[in-house]
């Protein structure tokens, strides 16, 4: 059972104390956590001296859970309570999922996202992720020596909106408060970009264990731009070790096998695979439980043969992200190598082949976003005063709405930079109408039946008028972490109704609330003890927002705004010690209501000042 | 004092408004602006503070995109005039743009059936030419002559060759895909 850490309130961190804040890699097959200490981005290590965590999760019969090479050595012997590779299928219904059936695990069809049986019962992915994500986190802790205010999580560029939530659902119920999701690509650009002071564009390229990410960046002064993005969210190091499975049953001329061996003869595939990036035969033999013998020799021109087509797979969507951001080959400067996968001398020869450029391989590909992520979560969690980095990503796929036929309406094009809003008109199409119903998807196929659903919503208590007399008006707003929500209003009444677009394939607040409660195993009382935390913690953070940011431009209010501000933080910090969480969440609302027009002309005031660098006389203050 | 930005988009990025613009000076300005409302500068700061910086880095995305294409940027221009393009109402052509239109739709229907992907990257960089064509008369239309009327018939024009422009690629994608 996990504890809960209660720290009194006002023992939080002041304000000018370096805050702790980690990036995490939460990779297909290993994870890993970095931090910045002084001034240098590094990788946090276990006891053993390891960075890498195998994101294996492994469920014991005394109803413990081991996470990480432990659960590893386990995956042979016990395949069915052995979740390895759980990435693939965060945000996936059982259909998106095309190799179940070679898969060693019980699969639940649930709705929205898949599930899977184990002697702890049916666990979502977001559950079997959460545990290697709590593992990162105590480490973490335990090296920094206090509680962390934030972690940045990679994803891949190319996840959709439900494999977003559903990474921020599983930090979520790990105990971290995300300070953004970040994408892999991008932040390994961070690390190599801010290492090597590059300028120009330049291309990550990004095979993992289960993904493909490709990512195109202008960098400048400490600006990230990324122009155009695009890759594969099924495609990895695992598909070639698959291969090699395949190769091995088929030279072998095995029958069918059980779980176990399949379990071990992929994780032979995998180390013949690792083997061949530096040699040219790997001899691959085992003893199967079926008393079946193999013993084989793969050299790496057969291995090249079998996955010249995976390789392929990869170079389409780089194709198609030069493309987008309207560049050819010859504008690259050069192109990051990310991801273990990028170890194997065919996939560098491809993409040396590719851009007429051998690609730079002298960061390590297991650690480089974990490094990048840990700068970012660093200058997110305000530890650097100087604004010498900004990231600016994209939306990788379009968003787009179900029009008659079954036909897609593109909303939001792929790759426009974030945060991006965009306000879509409709009418109703027979006399007194009062409801409508929205189909959210996302994809770049024509056909709706091709693209990912993301939300159905119905917009009810439109006032009955004539056909095409209301005016509905839908936005989009996506924000930076690459999420989406839906806000629609009918414009001649002011019917509002705000959609989050969770349910179709995310987990609900009431799910989620759920699977905190029971991973914390804890009484009624505590669920309380911990929202009125929770509570604390935020209202401390934002009475130190403020405070900061009346010193810094109180000249900005006129003496009674301020008072105004005073008292609600007056009245805040009273209910602090009083309240309870309802109560001091509203304390929060009110005083974030009360701070809105200072909030703008602060902005307004920094825009202005930031130009006024180059026209003074244009102002007009 | 002002409340809050409300300015059009060229006065956001402190620009003139008109149709020639400095690409580079833009790109600057954006990110001058970027570096001081973008949400990742407020991920410690209050709710009222992340909000107001969503929608400034949200409003200045969309007007940095509106301004560096120019299609976009002369139709953005009309549209402060007081001026609608009617690119969906108003399909009237002139007779050679027309023939033009024909030509491009045929070869590309044809390099699409043969799946000859080096010949849609060839009619795509005539097409660029085109465009530039035109770019080039609306500078004059919009800058020097102010010809609104002028103007919006050439933004139609461009409208229509972005859209032939984008079934192109998307077709090279497809093709590439099989």
């Amino acid at each position: 059972m996990a504890l809960l850490q209660i720290a009194e309130p006002g023992m939080s961190a002041a304000p000018h104390q370096h805050k702790l804040a980690v990036g995490i890699d939460l990779g297909t097959t290993n994870s890993l956590v970095a931090t910045v200490r002084s001034g240098m981005s590094t990788v946090l290590h276990d006891e053993e001296g390891h960075a890498l965590l195998p994101s294996v999760v492994h469920y014991l019969p005394d109803g413990s859970v081991e996470v990480g090479y432990t659960a590893q050595a386990q995956q042979s012997q016990d395949p069915h309570n052995t979740i390895v590779s759980v990435k693939r299928f965060m945000g996936r219904g059982l259909k998106d999922v095309g190799d179940t059936a070679q898969l060693p695990y019980q699969f639940v069809d649930t709705p929205g996202m898949l599930q899977i049986q184990t002697r702890a019962g049916q666990k979502s992915p977001v559950e079997v992720s959460a545990e290697i994500l709590k593992v990162l986190k105590q480490r973490a802790e335990k090296a920094l020596g206090g509680e962390l205010t934030g972690a940045v999580i990679t994803v891949p560029a190319y996840f959709d909106d439900a494999q977003r939530q559903a990474t921020k659902d599983a930090a979520r119920l790990a105990g971290l408060t995300v300070l953004r999701l970040l994408n892999e690509p991008t932040a390994a650009a961070v690390a190599y970009g801010l290492d090597n002071a590059s300028e120009g564009v330049y291309v990550i390229y990004d095979l993992g264990g289960g993904t493909f990410d490709v990512s195109i960046l202008r960098l400048s002064k400490g600006v990230f731009e990324v122009l155009a993005t695009n890759g594969d969210s099924a495609l990895g190091g695992d598909d070639f070790d698959r291969r090699i499975f395949c190769w091995i049953l088929e030279q072998a001329k095995l029958p069918p096998i059980n779980p176990e061996d399949t379990r071990l003869l992929l994780t032979k595939s995998r180390e013949a695979k690792e083997w061949l990036s530096d040699h040219t035969e790997a001899r691959i033999t085992s003893i199967l439980k079926s008393g079946d013998l193999v013993d084989l020799t793969l050299t790496s021109a057969k291995l090249k043969e079998l996955t010249q087509h995976l390789i392929t797979k990869t170079l389409n969507p780089t194709r198609k992200a030069l493309r987008d951001a309207g560049l050819a080959v010859e504008d690259v400067k050069g192109i990051v190598m990310v991801g273990g996968a990028t170890r194997m001398p065919q996939v560098r020869h491809a993409v040396a082949e590719f851009f007429e450029q051998d690609p730079l391989t002298n960061l390590d590909p297991d650690k480089v976003v974990a490094l990048g992520a840990a700068i970012q979560a660093n200058v997110l969690a305000g530890n650097r005063s100087e604004n010498d980095l900004l990231l600016l990503d994209v939306i990788p796929l379009s968003l787009g709405l179900e029009t008659m036929g079954g036909l897609t309406e593109r909303v939001i094009p792929r790759n426009s930079t974030l945060p991006i809003a965009r306000a879509q008109d409709f009418t109703t199409f027979k006399d007194g109408q009062t409801a409508m119903s929205i189909h959210v998807v996302q994809g770049e196929r024509e056909l709706v039946s091709d693209c990912r659903s993301l939300a159905r919503f119905e917009l009810r208590g439109i006032p009955s008028m004539a056909a095409g007399a209301a005016r509905i008006r839908v936005t989009f707003q996506v924000d930076a972490d690459g999420l989406l929500s839906v806000t629609a209003r009918e414009q001649t009444s002011g019917v509002e109704s705000h959609i989050t677009v969770k349910p179709s394939y995310g987990l609900s607040e009431d799910e989620i609330a759920d699977m905190l409660q029971s991973s914390f195993n804890a009484a009624d009382s505590d669920k309380q003890a911990r929202a009125l935390q929770e509570a604390r913690v935020d209202a401390e953070r934002l009475l130190e927002a403020i405070a900061a940011a009346l010193s810094q431009d109180g000249d900005l209010l006129a003496e009674a705004e301020r008072k105004q501000i005073e008292t609600s933080m007056e009245q805040l910090r009273n209910l602090m010690n009083s309240g309870n969480s309802h109560e001091i969440h509203d304390a929060v609302e009110a005083l974030n209501h009360a701070t809105e027009e200072f909030a703008a002309r602060r902005m307004d005031t920094s825009v202005r000042k930031a130009l006024a660098g180059q026209k003074l006389n244009t102002l007009e203050l | 004092m002002t409340q809050s930005i409300t300015q059009n988009h060229f006065e956001l990025f402190d620009l003139p408004v008109q149709f020639s613009i400095d690409l580079d000076q833009l790109n600057q300005q954006f990110r001058k602006v970027q570096s001081e409302v973008h949400p990742d500068r407020f991920a410690a700061a209050s709710g009222a503070e992340r909000l107001k910086s969503m929608q400034l880095a949200t409003q200045a995305n969309e007007a940095y995109q509106t301004l560096k294409k120019p299609t976009s940027r002369a139709r953005y221009l009309l549209q402060l005039h007081g001026i609608d393009t009617q690119e969906d109402s108003n399909t009237a052509m002139p007779g050679d743009f027309l023939m033009l239109q024909m030509e491009w739709r045929e070869a590309m229907e044809e390099a699409s059936d043969a799946h000859d992907i080096d010949a849609l990257e060839r009619l795509l960089t005539e097409m660029r030419k085109a465009a530039r064509q035109f770019q080039q008369d609306l500078q004059q239309q919009l800058d020097e002559n102010r010809a609104f009327e002028q103007a919006s018939g050439t933004v139609r024009k461009l409208s229509f060759i972005d859209k032939v422009q984008a079934d192109i690629e998307q077709t090279i994608s497809k093709l590439e895909d099989a």
